[in-house]
């Protein structure tokens, strides 16, 4: 048990040394200019990479639009026509495409979406997001949806709801702080996504919200800078990854916080 | 609360609902666990179908709104007439039949992300996109037929997870009372509670005679003896015997049924 | 009594679109798995096996093998693995079967948070903290002090870009993924297993090893192969602590690639159609490890956790 116990120890370890360093290093770089300023040309002091931020929301915002909704619906189905060879596929399916690298979604967008277009887009990498998301919601409603008693679906039929209107008003809304939780998750996920956005997204060092432009995003920006020559660059990408893994505390934590809430009030 | 007794057929009921099974069976996948039921419910009376543990009680008391053919494989045969429809006819939807003929189930089944108030209410929005009733005043008459309302009454925007789940059962009776159904299906409505609430339910259901057809599963035959005007003894998924409570109990006219009611099984 | 009719057209359209999803999940699978060996099929035609076999690769004459790609993502993937497996099954244990509550709680959020850390920040963290960590203080002692120098695993000179420090982050990385995993496969043991081996009088220690390891067999295998799956496909650290120099090395001092690094450098400078058809076919071959990795893991999982769950 001592082994087990000190081998629990060493295994958290990373966290502390990473975490210790992030906080030093980028918070020492971290300054309001991050947010607010583009990046600055090499040798120039200051700069941000306020671009980066808002590439990151967009192609956030758009791949969860694409990949929620569709998400949902096969999760939906799976939980409903459990046991059919259908939904078991779907699951199965869920699962393997979850694992799939995400440098391959990321090339397989540029044969979709960059080949066809002639030129990098937010789309693309939007498109290649939304891939990643999918899996990971449909499993998560699958999951969520599944912990709803079948009592209370079977009671709203029985009050005279339609099958739909009782999946959505009842169960659906029922297991709604769980499948929330999931998607912030998942957001966090993708949101640190480096590697499908290099040959879609690609970067971009200015403001752009067009979906048919290039577009940065902050662990691109990250992954420019650190391996840049120049020190004031790797400074900044400190203080990107510190606003990147905040961000996926801040995530993480309020999805407990959801995943609490929705216990505290459980009924059988 | 008053024991069964023979007078209560005088008074003529108020709800005209005839709700009556014809050659009902039901399967889950190959296995029959309801075998050629044929059987009248009088109208404004508390009919009790008493029978041993998995005799079909609760699938006999689905069929008749339709609930038992949304599980998985399961199926329904002959007729189940709502006054002189057959709910099963082709061009009838099951929705619109269990928006007459609602069912509270065994356990209680609240919404929990809705309050107390919207709970009540939630199957007449169920109903209508925009209910024309005051809802307010629907609310407050539902609760206090489920003899709620002064345990709830200040407090209706809270959830159901604060009740007990008595409390919880009554809300959901309420709920159903509230579409105004015009036959009420209680699935072992007690079979989870304490003796008070027990209590509490027995006397609602006595007090919704004569203005709801209810019909009432139970394993209690002290519950269907206290309660009921009629009952059905429901063997194997096959109809034994039904007659008035009274009848039933003192003078079974199947040995069958007279094993089960002196109590050598179930 | 018309009041009974009523047309569920809602109830048909919510059919239709939940199954449509349900369908474009498969299909997608389907659709990407099927163009990614399209657009290969280039490089495959002019190579065939020799794809695999070859250790040049050479924008330039256009000639392309993958050998020693595959080398490094298998090495780099399985020694991670080898350092990580004891380590999060000990994570797993401790947090299913020994900690408190409170701990459990605590242990499982450091977890998700490790977890939840982008790989570029790895990445990042490798590139600057721990390979000059090893270059200056590991290494040395390693080659001077232990006097390994001689042996071929650690020869040559230590840059600190290396096979090791690709291993020794992608051991931090996958640990938590596996230690999760197995961590739900346990706490999906049935307690009647556990109650009737201390009902025995089994130790806490002995039902763990006689009750509780063998029914999860095969669901800690599933976990260890989904961290393997996770290893064969992690980009971005790898790429920026590995070397990314295409060649054979016994050394694990020396620099090496893999394909996810080989695909991430020089996919976005590929103009040759052959050049891109090549790093498409390295990334069809991941594609195919992957998914035939993480159908064999899930299926071992999925059978320890059947019974509760089908």
């Amino acid at each position: 048990m001592a082994v087990v116990v000190a081998a629990t120890a060493f295994a958290v370890s990373p966290l502390a040394a990473l975490g210790g360093h992030l906080v030093r290093e980028g918070g020492a770089a971290l300054h309001w200019s991050f947010f607010t300023a583009l990046p600055a040309p090499v040798g120039e002091p200051g700069g941000g990479m306020a671009n980066a931020v808002v590439g990151t929301l967009l192609l956030v915002s758009i791949a969860s639009l694409m990949a929620i909704p569709v998400g949902v619906g096969a999760g939906l189905y799976a939980a409903e026509h459990r046991g059919r060879p259908l939904a078991l596929a779907v699951r199965f399916v869920s699962e393997v495409l979850s694992g799939v690298p995400s440098i391959v979604i990321g090339i397989l967008s540029w044969e979709f979406v960059v080949r066809p277009m002639g030129h990098f887009s937010a789309l693309a990498g939007a498109v290649a997001l939304a891939i990643i998301m999918l899996p990971l919601v449909a499993r998560a409603t699958e999951e969520m949806v599944l912990l709803v008693p079948s009592a209370l679906f079977e009671t709203a039929l029985a009050l005279g709801y339609g099958h739909a209107r009782a999946v959505v008003r009842v169960v659906l809304r029922t297991a709604l702080p769980g499948i929330l939780t999931a998607l912030l998750v998942a957001v966090a996920r993708v949101a640190g996504e480096t590697a499908p956005l290099l040959f879609t997204a690609f970067g971009n060092h200015f403001w752009s919200v067009s979906l048919r432009e290039p577009v940065s995003a902050l662990p691109l920006q990250i992954f420019t800078y650190a391996i840049s020559p120049y020190d004031d660059w790797r400074a900044l990408a400190w203080a990107g990854a510190l606003v990147l893994v905040g961000l996926a505390v801040i995530l993480g934590i309020a999805a407990r916080v959801t995943m609490r809430h929705r216990h505290g009030r459980r009924v059988r | 609360m008053a024991a069964a007794s023979a007078d209560r057929a005088d008074v003529p009921p108020v709800t005209t609902a005839r709700l009556a099974a014809e050659g009902l069976g039901a399967y889950y996948g190959p296995t029959r666990v309801v075998r050629d039921v044929t059987a009248s419910f009088t109208p404004g009376r508390v009919t009790a179908i008493v029978g041993p543990s998995g005799c079909g009680k609760s699938t006999l008391l689905r069929c008749l709104n339709r609930l038992h053919e949304t599980g998985r494989d399961a199926r329904t045969t002959g007729r189940v007439w709502l006054d002189d429809v057959d709910v099963y006819a082709p061009d009838v939807s099951a929705v619109a039949v269990r928006r007459q003929v609602a069912l509270v189930m065994q356990r209680p089944t609240p919404f929990p992300t809705l309050s107390i108030e919207q709970n009540v209410v939630a199957g007449l929005q169920a109903a209508h996109a925009r209910p024309t009733a005051d809802l307010r005043a629907v609310t407050e008459d539902a609760l206090r037929r489920a003899a709620l309302w002064s345990e709830v009454s200040h407090r209706l925007r809270a959830r159901p997870g604060t009740l007990s789940e008595g409390q919880q059962q009554r809300l959901c009776i309420a709920r159903a009372l509230a579409t105004s159904p015009r036959v009420l299906l209680l699935d072992e409505p007690t079979a989870s509670l304490d003796p008070l609430s027990v209590q509490k339910i027995e006397e609602l259901v006595y007090g919704l005679r004569d203005r709801v057809t209810v019909v009432m599963v139970t394993h209690n035959m002290q519950q269907a003896a206290r309660v009921s005007d009629e009952t059905a003894f429901l063997l194997h998924g096959e109809l034994v015997e039904m007659a008035a409570t009274t009848t039933l109990f003192t003078t079974p006219g199947d040995p069958r049924t007279e094993a089960y009611i002196t109590g050598r099984f179930g | 009594m018309s009041s009974l009719r009523h047309s569920p057209i809602g109830d048909r359209l919510y059919q239709t679109l939940t199954t449509l999803c349900a369908i474009s999940v498969l299909v997608l699978l389907l659709v990407l798995s099927a163009r990614i060996f399209v657009a290969a099929s280039p490089a495959l035609q002019a190579f065939g096996w020799r794809f695999l076999t070859g250790a040049q690769w050479d924008a330039v004459h256009g000639v392309f093998g993958v050998a020693p790609a595959v080398y490094g993502t298998v090495i780099s993937s399985a020694l991670a693995l080898a350092l990580a497996t004891p380590l999060a099954l000990a994570v797993a244990i401790f947090s299913a079967e020994v900690a408190p509550a409170w701990l459990r709680s605590i242990l499982e959020f450091a977890l998700d948070l490790l977890a939840a850390i982008p790989s570029v920040i790895y990445g990042l963290w490798g590139l600057f903290v721990l390979v000059p960590l090893l270059r200056d203080r590991v290494m040395p002692v390693l080659t001077e002090t232990l006097g390994l120098a001689d042996t071929p695993l650690f020869a040559g000179p230590a840059y600190g870009p290396s096979m090791l420090a690709a291993a020794l982050l992608l051991a931090i990385m996958i640990l938590p993924y596996i230690a999760a995993v197995a961590r739900e496969v346990l706490a999906a043991v049935p307690d009647a297993q556990r109650e009737a081996a201390l009902a025995l009088g089994a130790t806490r220690w002995e039902m763990l090893r006689h009750a509780v390891l063998p029914y999860a067999r095969s669901g800690l295998v599933g976990a260890v192969i989904l961290g393997l799956g996770r290893a064969f496909g992690e980009t971005m650290a790898v790429t920026m602590v590995i070397g990314n120099r295409h060649e054979m090395s016994a050394s694990l001092l020396a620099p090496g690639y893999t394909l996810a690094s080989l695909i991430a450098n020089e996919f976005a400078e590929a103009s040759a159609t052959l050049h891109h058809a090549a790093l498409m076919a390295a990334g069809a071959t991941l594609l195919l490890v992957t998914l035939l990795v993480n159908a064999l893991a899930r299926w071992l999982v999925w059978r320890v956790r059947r019974p509760g769950d089908a």
